[in-house]
């Protein structure tokens, strides 16, 4: 598990074929998904297919996340988190998540981890949120559990909510996009966008994707190993920010030395917020790879 | 204990395994497999299958699957699906 | 004995003779003398074409113990081996050794033929379908003598493969023997796997269903080699001529395999203009291919050639000038039939000006860049593409060992795992290319760069792209997979794998 989240993976859970290669692209998290594309008479299967993946295969370096069935109105969202817990995924994504559900599902997870003697809030929660209500309460949801990791923006289900269609633009999403930004920022959390639907039209990822990096979004949903690269990319601090963070922390060390308070690069005042930022984006960039 | 109802898991495509099971009138495992990888892992498959089957408890069952070269995991999760539908465990 | 790669071979062979052991790639790079072939005038006659082909067999006197051959441009359509063999059988004749470039399943009936002793030698370059059964299960008497593309061509012009008769099928022939491939039901584009063999066999007879008025210009092989012309009602099945394995892969673990093989071509060094390029026609292999245009666009390059078996992608390539010519040993579909006709930087070549070690060049020593399949690579980088993982014989170098020597680069792209099968094993059930003329293996989980090329291993590493030892591969696919049994062989030999220079890398022993 890594502090990097760029990009996160979906994977159907039902096939063999799939969950064995998810590893090879190069997502920072994989989300082995129960729910949406698993059909109901097959849920059992998906369960312990994806519980003896987990338990028998080395995904070491990736985060692996399950996304479970709804844990509040259905009975397949606690079957699944009590077959899975106990192999110790790092997260579990609760779709169509609220605060009640998120509240349910921390204390299921609670308990598990004190039966089964494992250190206590070691499995993370990726909420999913899809519907208005959510949305619009947003603030209350990134404070629901301490467990709480990041919140991904589900932007199907919110349109066809509003009865809009999703655009190349996006420009429906721009209120969806910039307040999950800043709840999950203030939150101290990921900020991780809903998946783009055609896999075939990558300059449209490219667009959709550099879209939500702009309103402070920290990362992106894959549906499709194809897309990975692209997000990875767009994700990645840039050359350009990484040669600036660099400079800027040399400043800083250098003004430490000499007992300096204030400082100033390339006639621009360097202060703590943009030390702090050059910090992330280095340490971001060493763990995205990226030598500059 | 004996598988008493019939039960499917899995499916017939690359990289999964498909497993039947019934009702076997003796008190043995009885395995009938066909596997892309039998030459190679013939054994070793029907190795997995019994002992997933014992480690469930059961005894008495008569097993046909088709394998399209699934991994340990994925045929003991394919039996152990199989034999909770067939309401065993 | 062991040849220099360690294969245990007979030192003589039954139906084969003396083995001359594989000592390396390169250790006979060599003199050869053509063979002289006897030619006897005629002026009887302005008019070759005979009745059936029944009369062509008489008129060649093929009788017991001879070698005819055949070229596979019609691939699974083609008709005309079929047609010779049942007539030959028809007319009592035994014990004949067929030369064909490659074998297809359409060519199941010799099966029968094999198993009757009608034919009791097979050479080829490439065999799938039952006849590899077949020939696994030990129903052929000799060996078969697989070859590579380059390496018929010189057996065949040392005279090392004899040939009485050839048989050429022949989309568009004329009365005097004059062919081509561009025309006609049949038509195939091409023909250059027979052109060694028109010009060395004692007796040449084209097989045509489309007989035009002389001369059948553009002509490729022509009326001086032509003893006969026989006309029969079709030669071939254009639905099985046109391969159907010729789309860009969907599958994304492909994808990214093709991906990474076009960052190693990049870190290499050689992507610059005048580049030169060969892929396979399968679709990882056409994967690399795009993701090496998109290179090339972004860099704006022109490379020198693509070559090999030619496919409506490479076409595109040609056309949108990302290369200036095309070297064509086949045609895959229609579309590349058609730039041949029109394009006058389509060009053809022989197999011998393609893959030949012992002529002064082949094309494959001008290649920068090649990218191969693999059934299995070990740890040694051999690579088989001759039997599959059950040993059954179904493949064969065709002219992947000729590519691989030659080329400054040759990248092997598999997936590290197919069904359960790992791909990288201690050591591979037959070599078809030898380890030493491979350079870098490129799977999903990760690239190994063979030992021997430090050069590019340096440069891939720079690069920052993900390599792995060979060994480290092996590793993480068997824990993957488990480690497989080995498949047990009989002792009969069944396939004696014949390097390009004419030595033996290795055989295949009977299931």
């Amino acid at each position: 598990m890594s502090d990097l989240r760029r990009s996160m993976l979906f994977v159907p859970g039902f096939r063999p074929g799939m969950l064995q290669n998810s590893s090879i692209y190069g997502a920072d998290s994989i989300i082995f998904d129960l729910e949406d594309s698993v059909a109901v008479t097959e849920k059992d299967a998906a369960r312990v297919l994806v519980r003896n993946i987990l338990q028998e295969l080395d995904f070491s370096g990736i985060e692996m996340v399950v996304r479970i069935n709804p844990v509040t109105d259905s009975p397949f969202g606690e079957e699944d988190v009590a077959e899975i817990a106990g192999v110790r995924p790092d997260a579990f994504m609760l779709p169509k998540a609220d605060e009640e559900g998120i509240r349910v599902l921390a204390d299921m997870l609670d308990e598990i981890e004190q039966k089964e003697g494992f250190e206590q809030e070691s499995i993370k929660i990726f909420a999913l949120v899809e519907s208005t209500s959510a949305v619009l309460n947003l603030c209350s949801i990134a404070k629901a559990s301490t467990r709480l990791a990041g919140i991904m923006l589900g932007a199907e289900d919110l349109t066809a909510e509003l009865g809009i269609k999703r655009t190349l633009q996006g420009n429906e999403l721009l209120y969806a996009r910039s307040h999950l930004a800043m709840v999950c920022k203030s939150a101290g959390i990921d900020a991780i966008d809903t998946p783009f639907g055609d896999v075939e039209d990558r300059e449209g990822l490219e667009y959709d994707a550099s879209q939500a990096k702009s309103l402070g979004l920290t990362g992106k949903a894959a549906i499709h190993p194809r897309q990975v690269g692209t997000i990875n990319r767009l994700f990645s601090p840039s050359p350009e920010e990484v040669i600036y963070a660099g400079k800027v922390v040399a400043a800083v060390r250098e003004a430490e030395k000499e007992g300096k308070g204030v400082l100033a690069l390339d006639g621009k005042m360097v202060d703590a917020p943009v030390a702090a930022r050059a910090e992330k984006v280095l340490k971001q960039a060493k763990l995205a790879g990226i030598e500059v | 204990m004996r598988i008493t109802k019939s039960s499917e898991a899995g499916k017939q495509e690359a990289n999964d395994i498909f497993i039947w099971l019934e009702p076997n009138e003796k008190e043995e495992i009885e395995i009938k497999l066909e596997s892309v990888v039998k030459l190679q892992f013939g054994k070793q498959i029907e190795k997995v299958i019994r002992e997933t089957l014992a480690k469930l408890g059961v005894t008495s069952a008569s097993v046909t699957a088709w394998d399209g070269g699934a991994l340990d995991y994925a045929i003991r999760a394919r039996v152990e699906t199989a034999v909770r539908r067939a309401g065993e465990v | 004995m062991r040849n220099v790669l360690g294969r245990e071979l007979p030192e003589r062979i039954a139906g084969y003779g003396e083995v001359r052991p594989f000592a390396g790639a390169f250790a006979h790079a060599g003199e050869i003398n053509r063979k002289a072939v006897k030619v006897k005038g005629d002026w009887s006659s302005p008019n070759k074409v005979l009745n059936s082909l029944g009369e062509a067999l008489e008129k060649c006197g093929l009788k017991d113990g001879m070698t005819v051959s055949f070229h596979h441009h019609l691939r699974n359509g083609d008709y005309v081996l079929n047609m010779v063999l049942d007539e030959i059988a028809r007319q009592g004749i035994k014990d004949i050794k067929v030369a064909a470039s490659s074998i297809f399943p359409i060519h199941q009936p010799l099966v029968r033929h094999m198993e009757n002793g009608v034919v009791t030698g097979l050479y080829a370059g490439y065999i799938s379908g039952p006849v590899g059964e077949a020939v696994s299960q030990g129903v052929l008497k000799n060996p078969v003598v697989m070859q590579t593309h380059g390496g018929r061509a010189r057996a065949i012009e040392s005279g090392e493969l004899h040939i009485d008769v050839a048989f050429i099928a022949a989309p568009t022939c004329d009365e005097y023997g004059n062919m081509n491939g561009l025309e006609g039901p049949s038509a195939c584009g091409v023909l250059t796997y027979p052109a060694a063999d028109a010009e060395y066999a004692d007796k040449v007879i084209a097989v045509t269903d489309n007989l035009v008025l002389y001369p059948a210009c553009p002509i490729e092989i022509t009326q001086e080699q032509v003893d006969y012309v026989v006309e029969v009602d079709s030669i071939g099945d254009s639905a099985g001529i046109v391969s159907g394995t010729t789309r860009i892969t969907s599958d994304p673990a492909g994808l990214k395999i093709a991906e990474s093989a076009a960052q190693v071509i990049k870190a290499s060094g050689l992507l610059m203009d005048g580049f030169s390029f060969q892929t396979g026609a399968g679709g990882t292999s056409l994967a690399v291919a795009a993701y090496v245009k998109e290179m090339m666009k972004e860099k704006n390059i022109q490379g020198s050639f693509a070559a090999g078996g030619i496919t409506e992608y490479m076409v595109e390539m040609l056309e949108e000038g990302f290369f200036r010519t095309l070297f064509d040993g086949q045609c895959f579909d229609l579309k590349a039939v058609e730039s041949l006709r029109k394009n006058k930087n389509h060009q053809r070549m022989s197999m011998s000006m393609y893959g030949n070690p012992c002529n002064k060049g082949a094309v494959v020593n001008k290649l920068d860049v090649m990218i191969l399949g693999a059934t299995e690579v070990d740890l040694d980088f051999n690579v088989n593409v001759t039997t599959n993982s059950n040993g059954l014989l179904m493949g064969g170098s065709g002219g992947h060992s000729d590519t691989a020597a030659g080329a400054t680069l040759a990248v092997v792209v598999t997936k590290l795992i197919r069904k359960r099968f790992p791909i990288v094993v201690d050591s591979v059930t037959t070599v078809t290319t030898p380890g030493e003329t491979v350079d870098v293996l490129v799977t999903e989980r990760g690239i190994a760069v063979n030992p021997l090329r430090q050069d590019v291993l340096e440069k891939v590493k720079k690069a920052g792209l993900p390599v792995k030892t060979i060994e480290e591969l092996k590793e993480i696919a068997e824990k993957l997979t488990g480690v497989p049994e080995k498949v047990e062989f009989k002792d009969k030999v069944v396939a004696v794998i014949e390097y390009r220079d004419g030595t033996v890398i290795d055989v295949v022993r009977q299931l």
